[in-house]
Protein backbone atom coordinates (compact mmCIF):
# COMPACT_ATOMS: atom_id res chain seq x y z
CA UNK A 1 0.00 0.00 0.00
CA UNK A 2 2.21 2.97 -1.39
CA UNK A 3 1.52 6.71 -0.74
CA UNK A 4 0.52 7.11 -4.55
CA UNK A 5 -1.64 4.10 -4.81
CA UNK A 6 -3.98 5.88 -2.31
CA UNK A 7 -4.19 9.23 -3.25
CA UNK A 8 -4.94 7.96 -6.39
CA UNK A 9 -7.78 5.50 -5.05
CA UNK A 10 -9.30 8.78 -3.02
CA UNK A 11 -9.03 10.89 -5.91
CA UNK A 12 -11.24 7.69 -7.85
CA UNK A 13 -13.53 7.91 -5.02
CA UNK A 14 -14.08 12.34 -5.33
CA UNK A 15 -15.53 11.17 -9.13
CA UNK A 16 -17.29 7.79 -8.26
CA UNK A 17 -19.34 9.84 -5.46
CA UNK A 18 -20.03 13.27 -7.50
CA UNK A 19 -21.44 11.43 -9.88
CA UNK A 20 -23.75 9.21 -7.55
CA UNK A 21 -25.07 12.65 -6.03
CA UNK A 22 -25.26 13.78 -9.51
CA UNK A 23 -28.13 10.83 -10.34
CA UNK A 24 -29.88 11.34 -7.02
CA UNK A 25 -30.10 15.31 -8.07
CA UNK A 26 -31.20 14.32 -11.58
CA UNK A 27 -34.01 12.34 -10.28
CA UNK A 28 -36.75 14.27 -10.06
CA UNK A 29 -38.25 14.56 -6.33
CA UNK A 30 -42.00 12.97 -6.64
CA UNK A 31 -39.97 9.93 -7.85
CA UNK A 32 -38.47 9.43 -5.02
CA UNK A 33 -40.31 7.37 -2.86
CA UNK A 34 -38.78 4.72 -4.62
CA UNK A 35 -34.86 5.09 -4.66
CA UNK A 36 -34.36 4.93 -8.06
CA UNK A 37 -31.27 6.67 -8.10
CA UNK A 38 -28.95 4.23 -5.90
CA UNK A 39 -30.51 1.47 -7.80
CA UNK A 40 -29.38 3.09 -11.21
CA UNK A 41 -25.83 3.70 -9.49
CA UNK A 42 -25.46 -0.13 -8.28
CA UNK A 43 -26.84 -1.72 -11.38
CA UNK A 44 -24.30 0.35 -13.77
CA UNK A 45 -21.54 -0.20 -11.12
CA UNK A 46 -22.27 -3.37 -11.39
CA UNK A 47 -21.97 -3.93 -15.00
CA UNK A 48 -18.62 -2.22 -15.50
CA UNK A 49 -16.55 -3.04 -12.33
CA UNK A 50 -17.43 -6.86 -13.65
CA UNK A 51 -16.09 -5.73 -16.82
CA UNK A 52 -12.76 -3.85 -16.59
CA UNK A 53 -11.83 -6.44 -13.56
CA UNK A 54 -12.35 -9.40 -15.94
CA UNK A 55 -11.10 -7.65 -19.01
CA UNK A 56 -6.70 -7.74 -18.59
CA UNK A 57 -6.00 -5.88 -21.47
CA UNK A 58 -7.44 -2.53 -19.36
CA UNK A 59 -5.29 -3.47 -16.70
CA UNK A 60 -2.07 -3.47 -19.09
CA UNK A 61 -2.97 -0.62 -20.90
CA UNK A 62 -3.38 2.26 -17.97
CA UNK A 63 -0.92 0.38 -15.07
CA UNK A 64 -1.52 -0.46 -11.80
CA UNK A 65 -2.37 2.57 -10.36
CA UNK A 66 -4.95 3.84 -12.83
CA UNK A 67 -6.64 0.55 -12.37
CA UNK A 68 -6.98 0.71 -8.79
CA UNK A 69 -8.26 4.12 -8.63
CA UNK A 70 -10.95 3.22 -11.61
CA UNK A 71 -11.96 -0.17 -10.02
CA UNK A 72 -11.78 0.47 -5.97
CA UNK A 73 -12.02 4.18 -6.42
CA UNK A 74 -14.24 4.95 -9.03
CA UNK A 75 -16.68 2.73 -9.57
CA UNK A 76 -16.28 1.02 -5.80
CA UNK A 77 -17.65 4.61 -4.58
CA UNK A 78 -20.05 5.12 -7.35
CA UNK A 79 -22.23 2.36 -5.89
CA UNK A 80 -22.87 2.16 -1.98
CA UNK A 81 -24.03 -0.56 -0.12
CA UNK A 82 -24.73 2.19 3.25
CA UNK A 83 -27.60 3.71 1.27
CA UNK A 84 -29.23 1.14 -0.02
CA UNK A 85 -29.63 -0.61 3.75
CA UNK A 86 -30.71 2.85 4.78
CA UNK A 87 -33.17 3.49 2.17
CA UNK A 88 -34.92 -0.56 2.53
CA UNK A 89 -35.35 0.48 6.12
CA UNK A 90 -37.19 4.08 5.22
CA UNK A 91 -38.93 2.59 2.05
CA UNK A 92 -40.13 -1.01 4.80
CA UNK A 93 -41.77 1.89 7.43
CA UNK A 94 -44.05 3.12 5.07
CA UNK A 95 -44.61 0.42 2.41
CA UNK A 96 -43.37 -3.30 3.14
CA UNK A 97 -43.84 -4.54 -0.73
CA UNK A 98 -41.97 -1.91 -2.19
CA UNK A 99 -39.14 -2.40 0.38
CA UNK A 100 -38.88 -5.63 -0.59
CA UNK A 101 -39.08 -5.38 -4.06
CA UNK A 102 -36.09 -2.70 -3.23
CA UNK A 103 -33.96 -5.06 -2.03
CA UNK A 104 -34.36 -7.66 -4.63
CA UNK A 105 -33.93 -5.51 -7.76
CA UNK A 106 -30.82 -4.54 -6.66
CA UNK A 107 -29.68 -7.84 -5.30
CA UNK A 108 -31.28 -9.90 -8.30
CA UNK A 109 -30.33 -7.03 -10.73
CA UNK A 110 -26.46 -6.36 -8.94
CA UNK A 111 -25.60 -9.72 -9.30
CA UNK A 112 -27.28 -10.49 -12.97
CA UNK A 113 -25.16 -7.40 -14.14
CA UNK A 114 -22.19 -8.14 -12.86
CA UNK A 115 -22.78 -11.78 -14.30
CA UNK A 116 -23.08 -9.84 -17.32
CA UNK A 117 -19.88 -7.77 -17.14
CA UNK A 118 -18.02 -10.68 -16.12
CA UNK A 119 -19.42 -12.49 -19.56
CA UNK A 120 -19.07 -10.16 -22.08
CA UNK A 121 -15.38 -9.67 -20.74
CA UNK A 122 -14.73 -13.39 -21.37
CA UNK A 123 -16.49 -13.61 -24.92
CA UNK A 124 -14.20 -10.57 -25.98
CA UNK A 125 -11.27 -12.12 -24.22
CA UNK A 126 -11.65 -15.16 -26.33
CA UNK A 127 -12.23 -13.57 -29.07
CA UNK A 128 -9.39 -11.47 -29.16
CA UNK A 129 -6.82 -14.88 -27.75
CA UNK B 1 -20.43 23.77 -3.21
CA UNK B 2 -22.55 20.52 -2.34
CA UNK B 3 -20.55 18.90 -5.12
CA UNK B 4 -17.32 19.99 -3.16
CA UNK B 5 -18.25 18.47 0.12
CA UNK B 6 -19.57 15.01 -1.40
CA UNK B 7 -15.81 14.89 -3.27
CA UNK B 8 -14.34 15.23 0.02
CA UNK B 9 -16.16 12.45 1.72
CA UNK B 10 -15.42 10.26 -1.40
CA UNK B 11 -12.04 11.13 -0.92
CA UNK B 12 -11.63 9.54 2.82
CA UNK B 13 -14.11 7.06 2.32
CA UNK B 14 -12.75 4.62 -0.54
CA UNK B 15 -9.17 5.30 1.28
CA UNK B 16 -11.05 4.03 4.33
CA UNK B 17 -12.28 0.96 1.88
CA UNK B 18 -8.99 0.33 0.36
CA UNK B 19 -6.99 0.16 3.43
CA UNK B 20 -9.31 -2.31 5.29
CA UNK B 21 -9.41 -4.36 1.88
CA UNK B 22 -5.41 -4.31 1.51
CA UNK B 23 -5.50 -5.05 5.26
CA UNK B 24 -7.34 -8.39 5.14
CA UNK B 25 -5.43 -9.62 1.71
CA UNK B 26 -8.18 -7.93 -0.40
CA UNK B 27 -10.35 -10.91 0.71
CA UNK B 28 -13.96 -10.10 0.61
CA UNK B 29 -14.34 -9.82 4.67
CA UNK B 30 -12.77 -6.08 3.63
CA UNK B 31 -15.70 -5.24 1.70
CA UNK B 32 -18.44 -7.33 4.48
CA UNK B 33 -16.96 -5.06 7.34
CA UNK B 34 -17.09 -1.89 5.37
CA UNK B 35 -20.53 -2.64 4.24
CA UNK B 36 -21.84 -3.68 7.81
CA UNK B 37 -20.20 -0.45 9.82
CA UNK B 38 -20.87 2.03 6.70
CA UNK B 39 -24.32 1.08 6.83
CA UNK B 40 -24.30 1.29 10.77
CA UNK B 41 -22.83 4.72 10.48
CA UNK B 42 -25.04 6.63 8.10
CA UNK B 43 -27.75 5.04 9.93
CA UNK B 44 -27.02 7.31 13.44
CA UNK B 45 -26.20 10.40 10.58
CA UNK B 46 -29.22 9.79 9.05
CA UNK B 47 -31.30 9.91 12.42
CA UNK B 48 -29.40 13.15 13.15
CA UNK B 49 -29.85 14.47 10.17
CA UNK B 50 -33.24 13.86 10.29
CA UNK B 51 -33.86 15.23 13.19
CA UNK B 52 -31.55 18.44 12.50
CA UNK B 53 -29.28 17.82 14.76
CA UNK B 54 -26.10 17.80 11.86
CA UNK B 55 -26.37 20.32 8.86
CA UNK B 56 -27.06 19.48 5.68
CA UNK B 57 -23.11 20.49 4.82
CA UNK B 58 -22.18 17.76 7.81
CA UNK B 59 -24.65 15.25 6.11
CA UNK B 60 -23.65 16.16 2.01
CA UNK B 61 -19.74 15.42 3.59
CA UNK B 62 -20.21 12.55 6.05
CA UNK B 63 -23.49 11.14 4.94
CA UNK B 64 -23.49 10.84 0.86
CA UNK B 65 -19.56 11.42 0.55
CA UNK B 66 -17.84 9.35 3.24
CA UNK B 67 -20.43 6.41 4.01
CA UNK B 68 -21.42 6.45 0.38
CA UNK B 69 -17.94 5.61 -1.06
CA UNK B 70 -16.53 4.02 2.10
CA UNK B 71 -19.24 1.25 1.43
CA UNK B 72 -20.11 -0.62 -2.20
CA UNK B 73 -22.27 -2.76 -3.84
CA UNK B 74 -20.20 -3.24 -7.17
CA UNK B 75 -17.41 -4.79 -5.34
CA UNK B 76 -19.91 -6.88 -3.07
CA UNK B 77 -21.41 -8.19 -6.27
CA UNK B 78 -18.86 -9.18 -8.39
CA UNK B 79 -17.04 -11.12 -5.22
CA UNK B 80 -20.66 -12.90 -5.32
CA UNK B 81 -19.80 -13.93 -8.80
CA UNK B 82 -16.54 -14.69 -8.14
CA UNK B 83 -17.62 -16.96 -5.77
CA UNK B 84 -20.45 -18.10 -7.61
CA UNK B 85 -18.02 -18.96 -11.16
CA UNK B 86 -15.98 -20.87 -8.62
CA UNK B 87 -18.74 -22.93 -7.49
CA UNK B 88 -18.30 -21.85 -4.10
CA UNK B 89 -22.04 -21.41 -3.84
CA UNK B 90 -22.26 -21.94 -0.10
CA UNK B 91 -19.60 -19.34 0.26
CA UNK B 92 -21.31 -16.75 -1.84
CA UNK B 93 -25.03 -17.37 -0.18
CA UNK B 94 -23.44 -16.69 3.47
CA UNK B 95 -22.08 -13.46 2.08
CA UNK B 96 -25.13 -12.54 0.22
CA UNK B 97 -27.37 -13.23 3.22
CA UNK B 98 -24.99 -11.90 6.03
CA UNK B 99 -24.07 -8.76 4.14
CA UNK B 100 -27.90 -8.09 3.28
CA UNK B 101 -29.87 -9.12 6.52
CA UNK B 102 -27.39 -8.09 8.83
CA UNK B 103 -26.80 -4.21 7.34
CA UNK B 104 -30.34 -4.22 7.62
CA UNK B 105 -31.42 -5.45 10.70
CA UNK B 106 -28.73 -3.29 12.61
CA UNK B 107 -29.60 -0.10 10.33
CA UNK B 108 -33.34 -0.95 11.25
CA UNK B 109 -32.48 -1.35 15.41
CA UNK B 110 -30.72 1.42 15.21
CA UNK B 111 -33.62 3.53 13.46
CA UNK B 112 -35.99 2.12 15.83
CA UNK B 113 -34.31 2.76 18.66
CA UNK B 114 -33.79 5.78 17.97
CA UNK B 115 -37.31 6.75 17.84
CA UNK B 116 -37.74 7.06 13.91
Amino acid sequence: MNAKTIVAVGLGGTIGAISRYGIALAIPLEKATFPYATLIANLIGCLLLSYVLNRSVIKEKIGNTTFTALTTGVIGSFTTFSTFAVETVTLFQTNIILSSIYVFSNMLGGLLFCFLGYKVASIQRRATV
Amino acid sequence: MSFLLVAIGGFWGSIARYSISVKTNKHFIGTWVANITGSMILAFLFHFYLIGAISNALWLLAGVGFCGAYTTFSTFGNETIQLVTAKNYKKAISYVVSSVVLSITVVGLILTLLGN
